[in-house]
């Protein structure tokens, strides 16, 4: 339900903000260039937009193919059903998008006193040109999926267009642009854009058509093993079994791989603020970051503890195993993390000396209070995760917990540190996040008991909620 | 070995499973058979303790097996997918499974090599993961993890389901000598009255959570059962 709830807000959001540009669009381009018809200048921008928007749907839109798996078997057309998976890629919700700006900022042009025809036509060309990049993607997407580099089409057709834009040889804007301001003033050209979206969807017809069988698309890729060698992970005993287990849930399933990337944000995070002289001021602002990019995957990968593991979960629970051991594997993975994330960090240096100390401040209070903190929140979770699902704009598991989790776990500290910093200064702050961290370290085998006993404590909860469908 | 007192489960005021007593003694190979929701799954959670009993609870070789947790080192099971590991293959689950229970890699690679008719050669050495195995397959490699560090007790539930008859036929002859030359405690669930008759030296039939026939398997018993079951159809099919 959160998760529904979450991505109605997203939408929500888009939407409003899709509307925002409509209404307000006519308006900015007016302001910006006074001596130019801010139509033209609006249709100059429709090139850019056109990449984004492939861009965008090749990493988020894919075609429904799967839920016409039960129709195969049924006596239906395999025409009728190819026509149906392509008909239903039309209701998504990015085709959906562009109406919000498209239709506000038809009628504010008409209510400004340009020709209601040529407005109208001009409405009719740009809604093809969604439907056209919406099959677009698909072709895209199935070329993609047969090479071993599966973003090298799109990044190719991409780089290619913009290319040929930037460097003059084929000026794409002007192109689109006045493509589009000819079909608005010559309506007996949107023939043209309609037969480019058939062939699309005729194209795309013929690809699904070959490919609409049980034994080939529709089949989940067999993934080949990769094996790594982790007997390095021997030297940490009786926990290194775990330990080679999270490392193949990291390494194997696409939305934890996912996450390992984040280490690369995580290192990058400083980037975003430090080269501005105004963060550099605010002394405070180095512990938030610190605490951030030194525990970005500790966050990442330590809120969903233990429910990475719900799919097996029961037998977890009914095997020879210390629960204690299962957790402390965890914790070492977010110490290795905090240690790895800090000495990347360490050419932060070059924005100040200060900046390295609170980021070392924040890493071991990441070592000593967060990781503790994350791990007990971890026994409140009460959500399953698939981990075979899709990465991007997967909010399964997450629920109340990761929210509030990020208030002791970011908010604490840097209040803490910005109020010691205030009151008493630098250095005061820096030994307050040093001295908290120590404290938790040296009683982490009292911390790991009592969080071992949550654990245990909600047990059958956890495995009752991890063998539900959510 | 395990014993089953004033055993009971209730969900929302409907009682699942309702055992009075239930003693089963060490190497014996028990079978459990009823139609859906008889209780046989509920049963073996509880053993496992992934459920929490409403009242009475099951003792495991001494151990009460919702106090203490001492019962898992000589207890293994195999009761669903959700007893795999998705992401390793089948050899890395058995050495996972293995290093769990004290046994090293050679330990573990001897056990398997002596399954090598059983997987037919479709498992070990595929560099398949096992979410990517059939589900008949899945089950092969699940229930052979079950077997590994010499556990005292064994429950499969369902193990025949899935399997193709050749399969079927090695894995009652696998029960039927942990039982008979190990001494091994094996619990089984089925659908399978045949199957069951076949492995089991004793089979309890299960009915709306109560056990409503104990039996000592002879000759006899797979009409019995066959009859038992009979007459639930023709019953149901009188009140509809």
């Amino acid at each position: 339900m959160a998760i529904n709830i979450l991505m109605v807000f997203f939408a929500l959001y888009f939407i409003v903000m899709f509307l925002g540009l409509g209404f307000g669009l006519l308006l900015i381009l007016k302001k910006t260039f006074p001596d130019q018809d801010p139509f033209v200048i609006a249709n100059g921008y429709v090139f850019f937009w056109i990449i984004g928007d492939l861009m965008m749907r090749f990493f988020l839109q894919k075609l429904p193919v799967m839920s016409v798996k039960p129709l195969l078997t049924l006596p239906i057309k395999r025409s009728t059903v190819v026509n149906y998976v392509l008909g239903k890629s039309v209701a998504s919700f990015f085709n959906l998008l562009p109406l919000f700006a498209i239709i506000p900022f038809s009628i504010m042009l008409i209510m400004d006193g340009y020709a209601t025809s040529m407005i109208v036509t001009w409405l009719f060309a740009m809604i093809i040109l969604v439907l056209i990049s919406n099959f677009l993607n698909f072709i895209i997407e199935a070329f993609s999926s047969e090479k071993e580099l599966s973003f090298l089409p799109i990044i190719t057709v991409v780089g290619v267009l913009f290319g040929l834009n930037y460097f003059g040889v084929l000026p794409m804007t002007s192109l689109v642009g006045d493509a589009l301001l000819g079909i608005a003033n010559n309506p007996i050209l949107i023939l043209v854009p309609i037969a480019i979206l058939a062939a699309c969807y005729a194209y795309n017809f013929k690809i699904l058509r070959s490919k609409l069988f049980l034994d080939s698309s529709l089949k989940s890729k067999v993934a080949e093993v990769n094996a790594a060698d982790l007997s390095w992970t021997e030297r940490f005993g009786d926990v290194a079994p775990f330990m080679k287990l999270d490392l193949k849930l990291i390494w194997r399933n696409k939305r934890t791989k996912s996450m390992a990337f984040l280490l690369l944000i995580g290192v990058l995070y400083g980037l975003f603020f430090y080269p501005q002289p105004m963060y550099r001021e605010m002394t405070f602002m180095s512990a938030f970051i610190g605490i951030f990019s030194t525990g970005f995957f500790l966050i990442n990968f330590g809120q969903f503890i233990p429910a990475w593991d719900s799919g097996y979960y029961k037998l977890l629970m009914s095997q020879n195993i210390k629960y204690e051991q299962y957790l402390r594997s965890k914790f070492i993975l977010m110490v290795i993390s905090v240690v790895l994330l800090f000495v990347l960090g360490i050419p932060y240096v070059y924005f100040g000396y200060k900046i390295l100390i609170a980021h070392f401040a924040a890493a071991i209070y990441n070592i000593g209070v967060n990781t503790h903190v994350i791990l007990w929140g971890g026994s409140f979770n009460r959500k399953k995760i698939e981990l075979d699902k899709k990465a991007a704009f997967n909010y399964q598991g997450t629920g109340a917990v990761q929210w509030l989790i990020g208030i002791p776990l970011m908010l604490v500290p840097m209040v803490m540190f910005g109020l010691v910093n205030w009151l008493v200064g630098f250095a005061a702050a820096v030994a307050l996040l040093i001295v908290l961290g120590l404290v938790g370290i040296v009683f982490h085998k009292k911390l790991m008991k009592s969080i071992t006993q949550k654990y245990l404590d909600s047990k059958y909860k956890m495995i009752n909620a991890f063998s539900q469908d959510n | 070995m395990i014993h089953t007192k004033y055993l009971s489960k209730t969900y929302n005021g409907t009682t699942v499973l309702n055992i009075e007593e239930l003693t089963i003694p060490k190497g014996q190979s028990f079978g459990l058979v009823g139609n859906n929701g008889a209780g046989k799954t509920t049963y073996f959670s509880l053993l496992l303790d992934l459920i929490k009993p409403t009242t009475g609870n099951i003792t495991s070789n001494d151990v009460v097996v919702d106090q203490s947790e001492d019962w898992k080192p000589f207890t293994s099971s195999f009761i669903d997918e959700s007893f795999l590991i998705g992401y390793l293959t089948p050899e890395e689950y058995f050495y996972f499974i293995g290093e769990l229970r004290g046994q090293n890699k050679a330990d573990v690679d001897s056990l398997t090599a002596q399954f090598e008719d059983f997987f037919n050669g479709e498992i070990i050495g595929k560099k398949k993961y096992l979410r990517d195995l059939s589900k008949g397959n899945q089950k092969k490699a699940g229930i052979v993890a079950a077997l590994i560090g010499n556990p005292e007790v064994i429950i499969l539930d369902e193990p025949f389901a899935n399997l193709d008859p050749t399969t079927q036929i090695r894995l009652k002859q696998i029960i039927k000598d942990l039982a008979e030359k190990q001494g091994v405690t094996v619990l089984v669930s089925s659908h399978d009255l045949m199957h069951v008759t076949d492995v089991c030296e004793r089979i309890v039939v299960l009915e709306k959570g109560n056990v409503v026939k104990d039996l000592e398997t002879n000759p006899a018993t797979l009409k019995e059962l066959e009859a038992h079951f009979a007459s639930g159809a023709v019953v149901s099919q009188e009140e509809e």
